[in-house]
């Protein structure tokens, strides 16, 4: 709907208000994150599995529901919004894209225009424009099912995906964590560019911190569920936290390790 | 006399028969389908009524079909003597595959494709009938062929309460010891078994490419 497009771009872009997410049995994996994330920024959450950023991210998209505080998109509480109105202003990558492999890539991609019923002559120009967007020839990718893709490509189609009804905020869940080194280095770079240009509001998951200098305008480091500290690329290696310097540590003996693998 | 010249002979009453089994098993699929189906997709995400529901229709199908028969006959409404009861314990019958291949196959949906479809804004109407039913739908259909096939075959042993079918001549040639009879029943209900087991698994090869 156009109202939402217009408070997102008249505003910041996400902010967690003393957010606790716990499952039933009561184990908190998430407790009293404050967060705010400005518009057109690269938000890094960075930790360990079990850290919370996945959850994090799915209480923005309201994949999950806190158990308590508020997740406000656009100056409003996401609890507000109808979560499928939400969710398709709201892109989404997962690690291995999901893609739906009963369909081309042209119709994956087309998913959320033709869920919120665009004429099929739409559809078609702007599968094809994000499909150039992400590096994929439209004529040559359009029609092929998600079996004969390669990793990287796959991950490109979802990238496409998320991008075709143009949202204002994406969410990306470890995208390039199942790919080989060289792939995964390639799309980063590609990646970068393509945020810089898009001005999204983006919050990228990752345990990479490598993938995290690379990419984030912020990161945002999380240990067993809680906020160790915000940290600017520049200013990360540098903090004094024990989680911060574990993964610092883990840079320097990263190299030997990379090569091995 | 040969069984194939029992057919031969008597073509007008093999017809009538094999007519009777067809509609036996298609009205006790329709009824499995219509029951199994729904319940199968409701019972992905009820994990303690699954457990439930699958057992009782797993001990269903360990009731020798015969007894099965006979223990449907006294109960008023779908009881008595003829092709009701039948079709009622054939349906019984299928239900089992029909349940656990429709729950297995969307239980078994790449859980990676369910999240980013909910992720994307579809409902949960669009993700069950654009993404789960679809990808389900091979494993659907392999636990439809199972339960036709089995329906077939039990629908001979329908003939001992007066439902007609291929299985009367199977019972007649018992009571005749006579082979070629019984013979003259079981051959046409396993072609016809082949058959349906071919036709179905065509269409969930035409399905599984499309």
């Amino acid at each position: 709907m156009p109202l939402l497009t217009d408070r997102l771009q008249n505003s910041y872009g996400l902010e967690f208000r003393e957010v606790d997410y716990r499952l039933p049995s009561g184990a908190a994996l998430l407790s009293g994150l404050n967060l705010k994330i400005a518009r057109g920024e690269t938000l890094i959450l960075l930790g360990r599995s079990g850290s919370g950023k996945t959850t994090t991210l799915k209480l923005v998209n309201r994949l999950l529901e806190p158990t308590a505080g508020e997740i406000l998109v656009a100056g409003r509480s996401n609890g507000s919004w109808d979560p499928i109105e939400l969710r398709r202003k709201i892109g989404y990558v997962i690690q291995d894209a999901g893609l739906f492999p009963h369909w081309t890539v042209e119709r994956n991609v087309g998913l959320v225009p033709t869920l919120e019923g665009w004429p099929a002559e739409k559809i078609r120009a702007r599968t094809q424009e994000v499909l150039s967007l992400v590096g994929l020839s439209p004529s040559q990718f359009a029609g092929r099912r998600s079996s004969e893709l390669s990793g990287g490509q796959r991950q490109r189609v979802g990238v496409a995906r998320a991008l075709a009804a143009d949202p204002p905020i994406l969410l990306m869940d470890e995208p390039f964590g199942a790919l080989d080194p060289v792939t995964r280095a390639g799309l980063q770079k590609e990646f970068r560019a393509l945020a810089m240009r898009l001005q999204k509001t983006i919050v990228f998951v990752t345990h990479d911190v490598r993938e995290a200098l690379f990419l984030g305008t912020r990161i945002a480091l999380l240990e067993t569920g809680r906020l160790v500290g915000i940290y600017a690329p520049a200013d990360f290696l540098k903090a004094r936290e024990p989680e911060a310097r574990a993964f610092a540590a883990s840079l320097e003996t990263d190299g030997g390790h990379e090569e091995a693998r | 006399m040969n069984w194939y010249e029992f057919l031969l002979r008597n073509p007008h009453e093999v017809f009538a028969r094999t007519l009777e089994h067809i509609g036996l098993v298609g009205a006790s699929m329709a009824i499995a389908l219509a029951i199994g189906l729904p319940v199968g997709v409701a019972l992905v995400r009820r994990a303690a009524l699954r457990r439930w529901v699958l057992g009782a229709a797993n001990i269903v199908q360990t009731i020798p079909s015969l007894a099965l028969f006979g223990f449907l006959i006294p109960v008023p409404w779908i009881g008595g003597v003829g092709a009701s009861t039948a079709i009622v314990a054939l349906s019984l019958y299928a239900l089992l595959p029909i349940l656990q291949n429709t729950c297995t196959g969307i239980m078994e949906v790449d859980p990676a494709v369910v999240e980013s479809a909910r992720g994307m804004g579809m409902t949960p109407r669009q993700v069950l009938w654009q993404v789960q039913m679809p990808l389900a739908a091979p494993v659907m259909i392999a636990g439809i062929r199972v339960a036709t096939v089995i329906s077939i075959g039990v629908t001979t042993i329908a003939a001992a309460i007066g439902a007609g079918g291929l299985g009367v001549f199977i019972f007649r040639g018992v009571a005749m010891v006579n082979n070629q009879v019984i013979l003259a029943g079981a051959i046409p209900a396993a072609f016809l078994a082949i058959a349906a087991d071919l036709a179905l698994g065509f269409l969930g090869r035409s399905i599984a490419r499309r």
